[in-house]
């Protein structure tokens, strides 16, 4: 009865906040639409190469890999710059050099890996020996195809972690400001129970999760297209338990902040460290401690399930560790968060 | 009559700071009792732990014969504290509404209290407008109806005419003096204001978390042998200097 009070009074108040729901519904969705084109943004334009020597053979074999070569005078950073080449190979005595604008390290690295495939062709043939064409190797994938992009990896865990972010704000501004203003107070001298307002809170604000969570995965997986391996429930089931999570986690950081620039400081603290553990960077080449600090976010455990089920196409089966792991993080927070109610009732 | 609030030798720190020390009290039902005292003398941590959101370290409180804090209690007491403590979104109703049903109220009784608290501090015309757009005055008035809508037994008020113009002041004073006659409530008030502590039936005054005197307003004011309370507060708290 007064649980139901509770949650009807923050719908109410939700509803009359047109902006914060507006951030919290419509908000993922443009980061995330944003990211997608950001992501899956077209090719790239070939890389350019200076060569010194007019070399016909070379130039042609240049230009299959995908790199268009140009003739330039010497190897220079000048010359670089001047042509906005991203390198230039010189031969000297038949060996090979290669000087390389390295403005993009990981773009450097594979283009170093092309030429000097090229220019080992390049040394069997000048020994005289047959040269086959690159082999093609066929190829088969475990997981998604050829077509896999980063994106689709990324995503699953995006969508889980705009949820995370995104509830635990609203929750953990919209509790602090009840403190702030004294109404939490004023709640507390009323003969409700603990249990009562906690409930109330995660029921009005997990309503808004709930309806945010569904919004972002459908848009998701309908509008963008993210594969979706596995089942769509199970998405939903892991999402509405990270929501669960960051609803409980933001109420229980609301207590240690008191204004709510505060509470946004939390973000570099509590929310970002998540990110790099969620399984965006791999976590099998961090250090041990890395890897065991990682195990205490919950957003590890979500970014592992929900890529099992979109990218993997893993059953409930394969998810359940995951979820009793985010479960148990909620029951932590919730208990907290009864025990902080304290301070307002002894 | 009965006792309706008894506090017994109550300490309370806060890390190194005092805020209360060996502080006794006793008072009757059907009072209005004032605590009188500067910002920072421990009044407000008193009567929260009246409301029981404050433990004493040492000490015992008594609320309508149960040693508080107490849950069920709270039914009986109506709590005013010194910030407006409103949701700015909701309209005074919805405010009223809210708060109403966080207590064992059957509906009809709810719909009565609403509109007998929202009249008795002048704002049955503006339920309708959203707390944000009224004004301070207007916000500590239905924070008032909001701690009287259970129809408690015993009302705390913390600085509960702060911010409200004269006349409104007088009227809500007369209201409170009505409560305590006709329906024989209870009524804990804190204040600075000296021709409000002269309408208590007794005062205590309080600074650095002691209680310095007590008495009614005459009693005071023949102990210290003047004829205004500011002398007395003045005097009682020049002793203790």
């Amino acid at each position: 009865m007064r649980t139901r009070a509770l949650i009807a009074r923050i719908c109410r108040q939700m509803i009359r906040d047109k902006r914060t729901l507006a951030l919290l519904l419509a908000a993922p969705l443009l980061v995330l639409t944003l990211m997608y084109y950001i992501l899956n943004g077209g090719e790239a334009d070939n890389p350019r190469i200076g060569i010194v020597q007019e070399d016909a053979a070379l130039a042609g074999m240049l230009q299959q890999a995908g790199i268009d070569p140009m003739l330039v005078s010497e190897a220079s950073a000048a010359t670089i710059e001047r042509h906005k080449l991203d390198g230039v190979l010189t031969f000297e005595d038949g060996r090979p050099a290669l000087l390389l604008e390295n403005a993009d390290p990981a773009q450097a690295k594979a283009l170093r890996m092309k030429i000097s495939q090229i220019a080992a062709f390049q040394t069997l043939d000048g020994l005289g020996l047959p040269v086959s064409a690159s082999p093609g190797i066929e190829t088969s994938y475990v997981y998604g195809g050829e077509e896999s992009s980063f994106f689709d990896v990324l995503s699953p865990i995006l969508v889980g972690f705009f949820v995370f972010f995104f509830v635990f704000l609203i929750s953990g501004i919209g509790l602090l400001r009840e403190r702030t203003t004294g109404t939490l107070e004023r709640l507390m001298s009323t003969p409700i129970r603990r249990g009562e307002v906690l409930t109330g809170y995660l029921a009005g604000y997990g309503i808004f999760a709930v309806v945010q969570t569904i919004i972002v995965v459908m848009y998701a997986v309908n509008v963008l297209d993210i594969p979706l391996a596995g089942s769509i429930w199970n998405v939903l089931l892991i999402n509405l338990l990270v929501a669960l999570v960051a609803l409980s986690l933001g109420i229980l950081l609301s207590t240690f902040a008191s204004s709510e620039f505060q509470m946004v400081q939390f973000i570099p603290v509590v929310v970002i460290p998540q990110v790099f553990f969620a399984g965006i960077l791999p976590l099998d080449g961090m250090a041990n401690w890395l890897q065991i600090l990682g195990k205490i976010m919950p957003l590890y455990y979500a970014g592992d399930a929900l890529t099992g089920v979109m990218y993997r196409g893993e059953g409930i089966g394969d998810i359940v560790p995951n979820l009793l792991f985010l479960v148990a993080f909620a029951c932590l927070f919730i208990e907290l968060n009864i025990r902080a109610l304290k301070k307002y009732r002894k | 009559m009965g006792i309706a609030v008894q506090v017994d030798r109550v300490s309370k720190s806060y890390g190194k700071k005092t805020v209360l020390q060996d502080v006794t009290l006793q008072m009757r039902q059907g009072q209005i009792y004032g605590l009188i005292g500067p910002s920072g003398a421990g009044k407000t941590t008193l009567v929260k732990m009246l409301v029981g959101m404050e433990r004493a370290d040492t000490g015992k409180v008594n609320v309508l014969g149960e040693a508080m804090p107490n849950l069920k209690l709270l039914q009986d007491i109506g709590y005013m504290a010194q910030s407006d403590a409103l949701y700015t979104e909701l309209t005074g109703e919805e405010n009223l509404t809210f708060f109403a049903s966080l207590f064992k109220l059957g509906k009809e009784a709810k719909r009565e209290r609403i509109a007998y608290a929202s009249e008795l501090v002048n704002l049955s015309g503006e339920l309708g407008k959203r707390v944000a757009a009224y004004s301070g005055g207007m916000k500590r008035r239905l924070s008032l109806a909001v701690a009287l809508i259970q129809n408690p037994r015993l009302l705390i008020l913390d600085e509960p005419t702060v911010g409200i113009d004269p006349s409104l002041r007088v009227s809500i004073w007369n209201e409170l003096l009505r409560l305590k006659e006709e329906e024989g409530k209870t009524i804990v008030v804190t204040t600075h204001v000296m021709d409000e502590a002269a309408r208590c039936d007794y005062l205590a005054m309080v600074r650095d978390g002691r209680i310095l005197t007590s008495g009614t307003p005459r009693e005071l004011m023949a102990q210290y042998d003047t004829d205004n309370l500011e002398s007395v507060f003045l005097a009682a708290g020049g002793s203790s200097r």
